[in-house]
């Protein structure tokens, strides 16, 4: 920087808060290119929402339309021009000029990565679009080694932070663990858990303001917990069950489902969806019911429905046990 | 917010602690934020964190008590299950365990039994620690004693039978300052002038050592020509990224207000110990420093961000800020000249993370040291949503000459791109150990000579840290400079230089190094949670000869493995986690005698 150039340094010196107006809220237009095509899109669009008007399909876990990104999972990212590592397309915002790849050599080492990491250590056969992104990728799990014998009950939750045991060579080190049953309405297998942190967001200040789980624990020791692993009986939950509607991989689970897979009667193409219209208060919830052999086996609601987003309360999510009862 | 808590009550002892800790602060913003030291209270008093002390503390703090044990439970110096009062922490990372560390391990473990062993009914037990930052005088040891006051002590070089006297309760011996800092004393120093020179408890003995005198100018300067000297001084962050200061100084100035200082003094990277130095022996600079550049940015309030694990760093800052407050060097009106700064103290926990800027904001604000995806940058959106400064110790403490000779005329010490002073931690296998300072441009052999050359014959060189990487004995001429050690393929990061000799088994350094990052790792993305314990587990099977498949497919698959995390990992954490392990592989025949058929 040259003395005759430098910029005009005089700024006053703050002597405390000064009201800062509101940033302009502009409805510009941004162009970019991806996959060597341009695109439009709005000022404040993600990478992952101008991709999509290309008809780009960006794979993703951790990221949901009614949650606010986290962008943890990194099986989104993709390659920007000028920049030193791959960024994630769930929340990076679009800029001006932004040259972008999804699709490269070096996105799809990454990507491929990310799912033989998840495979390798984590229960993925309930994920639904798990096995497609694993083909698609050409996904190997098995070069890390056979999968390590689950922990045993409450193991994984006393690990201390900073320590773990040696590996002995022989097999790759899992989460796999015993399911935790520990209420009537639902279940959490943490052996399915990618800890995309989406139930945590849900607990939280993105739908129910619950609070009743957190990430507790550290590195591959992470894991959703309440206070002390106490059981959800003795927790905050309200059992509004707007964990088990985001979780990606099954890991959160109506316990009828649960039961039904063990059981190995659970059959999705004998199956139907039908929405309805919640009875319980006036709100108006559309509820999607989902049936099996004229019994109700679990309640939804539509991510983009306008009143709840994919959010319900316990009354509409469980309040339908009575209907299956036919005395 | 609408809480709900168990049933579990906290003790009488257990809520003096917590009731003690909110009187003696002075909250201000949200309550949350003090979530830490309201732990580091209860674990200090208790020695672990009860259900009823963490509920007690929940309602305190408004924090719901599933986030507050997820907190608890992300720092290794916070225990949420019953443990004896005295935790004694022996280091055996790269630069101790070759050093007498393992042979420390095995004592504890004789007189302890297994690492971890014992519950609240016992009086002791021991942990294997990572690097504690006091490689210089190896082997390490911290001892962590519950009580009110509760009371930490480093023990350094530490015998057997000393620390267990120490961890019964005596005082541990005063270590001998030349071991620490060799050029104490010299003639020609900048940022260690003061060290062993002066008591670093006094303000008037600092003063009369030129104390206060680069504040003073810079007031009078003005904040617009502080932050030019700091631009022409060509001043670059010493924590290891290594980006402009003056830089992110005049790009802060035109953010909203308020804005926040911090000064990153979470010194962590293993084989790193120059800001502890610094924070012992020359406190008062560091005020000082952060005084200027709240001045120079326009920020009220600094927070001083200390690793949890340097009890005598942060007794000494403490003194420091209080002695300060006392005489106007901080607070509304700081020189009598309407400039108000004040400087907030706040440990860490335990967690090396916590040393990456955004994870540290996040540590701050009382939660999970989960680093924050970049951009937005902490110049924009920092602590508690706000534009904030963080700069390292290192970096901050370099301020003070830049004003004191001017811009221009210390970007004439060192090298055109790697200017002033640098101060370097040289540990491992060499006569002379310690902080060592040089213009930036001394070759990597002067830098051994200076230290006294190397015990043995020279195997190995770790250089920037477990972040950085090895050089082989071939490349001593490498000056160490930003620019030169990026053009030998390695980095200076936090200036680590450790010498191995040829009795030591790299692949046992490899194997520790990728232990500490399968620890360290936060746990928030992919890439780096299960890349960390994959490399681990990669190591492991070729340090023991069992690859799955031949030794070159392992190693292709380690490779792709350091891409992945380093492409597609949050932050720095996971792109460096391979570094060292990489370059050592690049550099070493490490692996190459291993059979190659397939099991």
């Amino acid at each position: 920087m040259t003395g005759e150039s430098a910029p005009d340094l005089k700024i006053p010196v703050p002597r405390g808060p000064v009201p800062v107006a509101p940033p302009p809220r502009p409805r510009n237009t941004v162009e970019l290119t991806i996959d060597g095509r341009s695109v439009a899109v709005p000022e404040g669009a993600t990478l992952l929402e101008a991709a999509r008007q290309l008809g780009i399909d960006t794979p993703t876990l951790c990221y949901l339309e009614n949650l606010t990104p986290v962008n943890v999972c990194r099986i989104c990212v993709v390659e920007v021009e000028n920049s030193r590592t791959l960024v994630p397309a769930c929340s990076r915002k679009v800029e001006p000029g932004m040259v972008v790849k999804t699709d490269s050599e070096r996105v799809r080492l990454s990507r491929r990565m990310v799912l033989e990491l998840l495979a390798s250590s984590v229960d993925v056969s309930t994920a639904p679009q798990f096995q497609d992104y694993m083909a698609r990728y050409g996904a190997t799990p098995e070069r890390f080694g056979p999968p390590a014998p689950p922990a045993a009950a409450g193991e994984r939750d006393a690990a201390r932070p900073g320590h773990h045991h040696a590996p002995h060579g022989a097999d790759a080190a899992t989460v796999h663990q015993p399911v935790k049953v520990d209420n009537d309405l639902y279940v959490r297998d943490y052996s399915k858990c990618i800890v995309c942190y989406k139930c945590v967001e849900a607990c939280g200040t993105d739908a129910q303001n619950t609070f009743a789980i957190a990430v507790a624990g550290r590195g591959f020791d992470a894991r959703i917990s309440t206070e002390f692993d106490v059981p959800l009986t003795d927790s905050a939950c309200v059992y509004c069950g707007n964990c088990i509607g985001v979780c990606p991989t099954g890991a959160l689970m109506f316990k009828s489902e649960h039961d039904m897979r063990q059981a190995g009667t659970w059959d999705e193409t004998r199956q139907t969806a039908t929405d309805t219209i919640c009875a319980y208060c006036g709100v108006g919830c559309t509820l999607t019911v989902h049936v099996q052999d004229e019994k109700i086996v679990k309640v939804t609601s539509p991510l983009d429905h306008d009143v709840t987003h994919g959010h319900l309360c316990i009354k509409g999510r469980f309040g339908w046990e009575f209907v299956n009862q036919r005395e | 917010m609408d809480l709900h808590f168990t049933a579990d009550e906290a003790t009488a002892e257990e809520r003096a602690a917590i009731e003690g800790c909110l009187a003696a602060l002075s909250m201000h913003g949200n309550r949350r934020q003090y979530l830490l030291p309201v732990l580091h209270a209860i674990q200090g008093r208790i020695g672990w964190i009860s259900r009823g002390a963490l509920n007690h503390a929940c309602r305190a703090l408004e924090v719901p008590p599933a986030e507050a044990f997820g907190v608890a439970d992300f720092y290794a110096m916070f225990q949420t299950r019953p443990q004896p009062p005295v935790a004694v922490h022996v280091c055996d990372d790269v630069g101790c365990r070759f050093k007498g560390g393992e042979a420390l391990c095995a004592e504890m473990e004789r007189a302890l039994g297994p690492a971890g062993a014992g519950g609240a009914a016992d009086r002791i037990t021991w942990h294997r620690s990572p690097c504690l930052g006091l490689c210089e005088r190896a082997p390490a040891a911290l001892v962590i004693s519950a009580g009110d006051p509760p009371r930490d002590q480093d023990l350094a070089p530490a015998a057997g039978e000393d620390l267990l006297r120490v961890a019964a309760g005596q005082a541990a011996p005063v270590a001998d300052l030349a071991l620490s800092v060799p050029q104490a004393g010299q003639a020609g120093l900048t940022l260690l002038r003061r060290v062993g020179q002066i008591d670093p408890t006094s303000l008037d003995a600092y003063r009369a050592a030129g104390g206060f005198l680069a504040l003073r100018r810079a007031i009078e300067m003005g904040p617009d020509r502080v932050v030019r000297e700091v631009i022409d001084a060509k001043l670059v962050g010493r924590g290891g990224a290594a980006f402009p200061t003056g830089q992110k100084w005049l790009g802060a100035r035109s953010a909203p207000l308020p804005r926040y200082l911090i000064c990153n003094a979470d010194e962590s990277e293993p084989g790193t110990f120059k800001d502890r130095v610094l924070m012992e022996h020359d406190p008062f600079s560091l005020i000082e420093a952060m005084t200027i550049a709240g001045f120079a940015t326009g920020c009220e309030r600094g927070y001083l961000y200390i690793r949890g694990e340097y009890p005598l760093a942060t007794a000494r800052l403490e003194n420091a800020i209080r002695r300060c407050y006392e005489r106007g060097y901080l607070g509304a009106n700081v020189l009598g000249d309407g400039v108000r700064f004040d400087i907030e103290l706040r440990r860490g926990a335990g967690a090396y993370i916590c040393g990456e800027e955004t994870a540290l904001m996040n540590s701050l604000e009382g939660r999970r040291g989960e680093p924050r995806n970049k951009p937005p940058f902490p110049t924009q959106v920092g602590l508690f949503g706000q534009p904030t400064v963080i700069n390292n110790v290192e970096t901050m403490v370099n301020v003070l000459p830049i004003l004191l000779a001017g811009g221009k005329a210390y970007a004439a010490i060192g090298t055109e791109r790697s200017t002033g002073p640098k101060l370097f931690c040289v540990s491992g296998h060499v006569e002379r150990p310690g902080v060592y300072e040089f213009p930036f441009g001394i070759t990597l052999r002067e830098l051994l000579a200076a230290a006294g050359g190397v015990t043995g014959r020279l195997q190995a060189i770790l250089l920037g840290g477990a972040a950085g990487g090895f050089v082989t004995p071939e490349q001593l001429d490498i000056p160490l400079t930003f620019e030169g050690t990026r053009a030998a393929g390695a980095s200076l990061g936090s200036a680590v230089v450790m010498p191995f000799d040829d009795t030591v088994d790299l692949r046992q350094v490899l194997r520790r190094i990728a232990q500490f990052f399968r620890d360290e790792s936060c746990g928030q993305c992919v890439p780096c949670r299960v890349g960390t314990v994959r490399q681990e587990e990669l190591l492991h099977r070729l340090a023991t000869d069992q690859p799955f498949g031949s030794v070159e497919q392992e190693l292709g698959l380690l490779k792709e493995l350091g891409q992945a995390m380093r492409d597609a990992s949050i932050c720095g954490l996971g792109h460096t986690a391979s570094s060292a392990i990489e370059s050592a592989l690049g550099r070493f025949p490490i692996f190459q005698d291993a059979r190659q058929e397939t099991r």
